[in-house]
């Protein structure tokens, strides 16, 4: 396998597409967008309790590829417990990794997050990536859906 | 017919785009119902137009004008013979299929409705199917009925029958070949159906044409249209079959150049078809390699080509069988070479990304097809579809490909 694909599915990512975290809809949820991704049909429903300006709970659910569904898991590891300006601040700097290819992805900065960095030399595969954060910035801002397009 | 009276190496020899490698492998191309790759004499026809002729057409006195004329309007011959009808004035040339529908549904269905009345298709048809109807549902207060299809992915024809008789649609419109599901289905029957309760109907050949020669004469379909690139030909351009008395009846689908009789503020008055669809300057180097397309396709034994394909597709069916936990999505009697599939819950998107690094191009995702993938409860499919250059050796590299996908997930 190429060098490039064991960056795209690295064993972070692996794991989280087999064992995805937080994958349940929350019914008392405060915030929830649906995503999708009309290129593909992909869709990611992200829920959400916040409470007093911080993120409690954060779920996912939905049909999506090994990159989608362990971008929106990592997604929910990260901001549980986050404060709303951190979760849009958060937001903006995964687009950044995700999207600048000159930005060397930084464990100690980016956590986990860095592992997503691979899509960057798969163009076609950037927003499977990108997908729950789209529902992220949609359920945050009171938007019902959110689309890669 | 034996496959082996077909030899795929001398044709694939004339597609200068499969010669090269991809990500370090030569090129297995299996995407070939998203679009087709193109024959030499064919780019030759349309750089050579560019080079020699290029000139408006159907008003130039100088030489250039006369030749493209002349070149625009053979391929409205060639086109009327390759779909077998007699008279020219029956085809009209459009962007694609879709454009072919939406002119369809804007100049002959509109204005024959009422609120109330309905358009009847299938639930397997593209998108490009659909939508143009629910536009003009939206507007005029109709409804769209849509015939069920099997969990094998066949048409259910008494369904199709019931809503034809219960309700007269305006129009039936109904895909030929799934894109999605690889289904022929039985249009004969189904236009014939129509027929008998005076039902019009539209037949979606754009990926049926690929593949086997269709006969308006035989089928007799209302409407069909196609998609040039689909067909070896290039893109942007593409067919709209209507009998002649159903076009004369109807009113422009755009304004412009090319089309009228004569312009006054007072009153314009329009070119019988099929001038009247083709309003503004067409896209004549795509007419002109479309035409080197339906000469390449006229010079090669199509039942041959399309008993090949068929073994094509059987074999990377049988083929692809044979990996646990992989299923085949689309299992209709009757089916084009379109191998659509599925491998446990490894997503079609992470197929498609492993075997482009070895070189084979599929496609991935719902196909514009949402409805029907809905229906079966899925959100796509990884979908192989063969054209006559393909190999039975593409067909083993695309099983392998899989095969290390399994194990990469698995392990």
């Amino acid at each position: 396998m190429s060098s490039e694909m064991e960056d795209l599915y690295q064993d972070i990512i692996l794991d989280h597409n087999k064992r995805p975290r937080n994958y349940r809809p929350l019914p008392l949820a405060t915030h929830h967008a649906d995503g999708n991704n009309p290129m593909c049909g992909d869709e990611i429903d992200l829920y959400l309790v916040v409470k007093d300006g911080v993120i409690e709970e954060v779920t996912f659910q939905g049909q999506g590829c090994a990159i989608s569904k362990a971008s929106a898991s990592l997604l929910t590891e990260r901001l549980t417990g986050a404060s709303v300006a951190e979760a849009h601040a958060a937001f903006k700097d995964v687009m950044d990794l995700l999207k600048d290819t000159s930005r060397e992805a930084d464990l100690a900065e980016d956590g986990d997050m860095a592992a997503l960095s691979g899509v960057r030399k798969f163009p076609a595969r950037i927003k499977c990536a990108t997908l729950a954060w789209h529902a992220l910035e949609a359920a945050l801002t009171g938007e019902a859906e959110a689309s890669t397009e | 017919m034996n496959s082996t009276d077909f030899d795929p190496q001398f044709w694939r020899a004339q597609f200068p785009i499969l010669q090269q490698t991809v990500n370090g492998h030569p090129l297995v191309y299996l995407d070939n119902a998203a679009t087709t790759q193109k024959p030499q004499v064919v780019i030759d026809a349309v750089s050579g137009y560019y080079r020699k002729d290029n000139a408006n057409i159907h008003r130039g006195v100088h030489a250039l004008s006369q030749r493209a004329t002349v070149a625009y309007e053979a391929c409205r011959e060639l086109a009327a013979g390759f779909l077998g009808t007699s008279d020219s004035r029956e085809i009209i040339f459009v962007r694609g299929a879709t454009e072919g529908i939406n002119l369809v549904a804007q100049s002959f269905v509109r204005p024959r409705v009422q609120p109330g009345d309905c358009v009847l298709i299938t639930e397997m048809e593209h998108h490009a199917n659909i939508v143009p109807w629910q536009l003009l549902a939206e507007e005029k207060g109709i409804e769209l009925l849509v015939a069920p299809v099997s969990e094998k992915g066949e048409v259910e024809l008494d369904a199709w029958k019931a809503l034809l008789k219960a309700r007269r649609p305006v129009i039936a419109a109904c895909v030929h070949v799934s894109n999605s599901l690889g289904t022929i289905n039985p249009v004969e029957a189904m236009i014939e159906a129509a027929h008998a309760v005076g039902v019009p109907v539209l037949l979606d050949a754009a990926q049926s044409t690929p593949h086997f020669a269709v006969d308006v004469s035989v089928l007799k379909p209302d409407f069909l249209v196609l998609s040039g690139h689909k067909l070896f030909g290039p893109t942007g351009i593409g067919i709209l079959y209507g009998r002649y008395d159903l076009l004369a009846s109807m009113p422009p689908y755009q304004g412009g150049g090319d089309m009228i009789q004569k312009v006054s503020f007072a009153k314009t008055t329009y070119k019988k078809p099929p001038e009247r669809f083709e309003a503004g300057t067409p896209d004549i180097a795509g007419v002109i390699g479309l035409a080197a397309a339906f000469q390449f396709l006229n010079g090669m034994d199509r039942a041959a080509a399309a008993a090949y394909e068929t073994s094509l597709g059987q074999y990377a069916e049988s083929q692809l069988r044979r990996i646990e936990g992989l299923r085949i999505i689309g299992e209709a009697e009757d089916k084009a070479s379109v191998v659509s599939f599925l491998i446990g819950d490894i997503h079609a998107h992470d197929v498609g990304t492993f075997l482009d690094q070895d070189g084979i191009a599929i496609r991935a995702g719902h196909h514009c097809t949402q409805p029907i993938m809905q229906k079966l409860g899925i959100s796509g499919t990884a979908r192989a579809s063969f054209a006559f250059y393909n190999t039975m050796e593409e067909v083993d590299q695309l099983v392998a490909g899989v095969q290390k996908i399994v194990k990469f997930f698995r392990d």
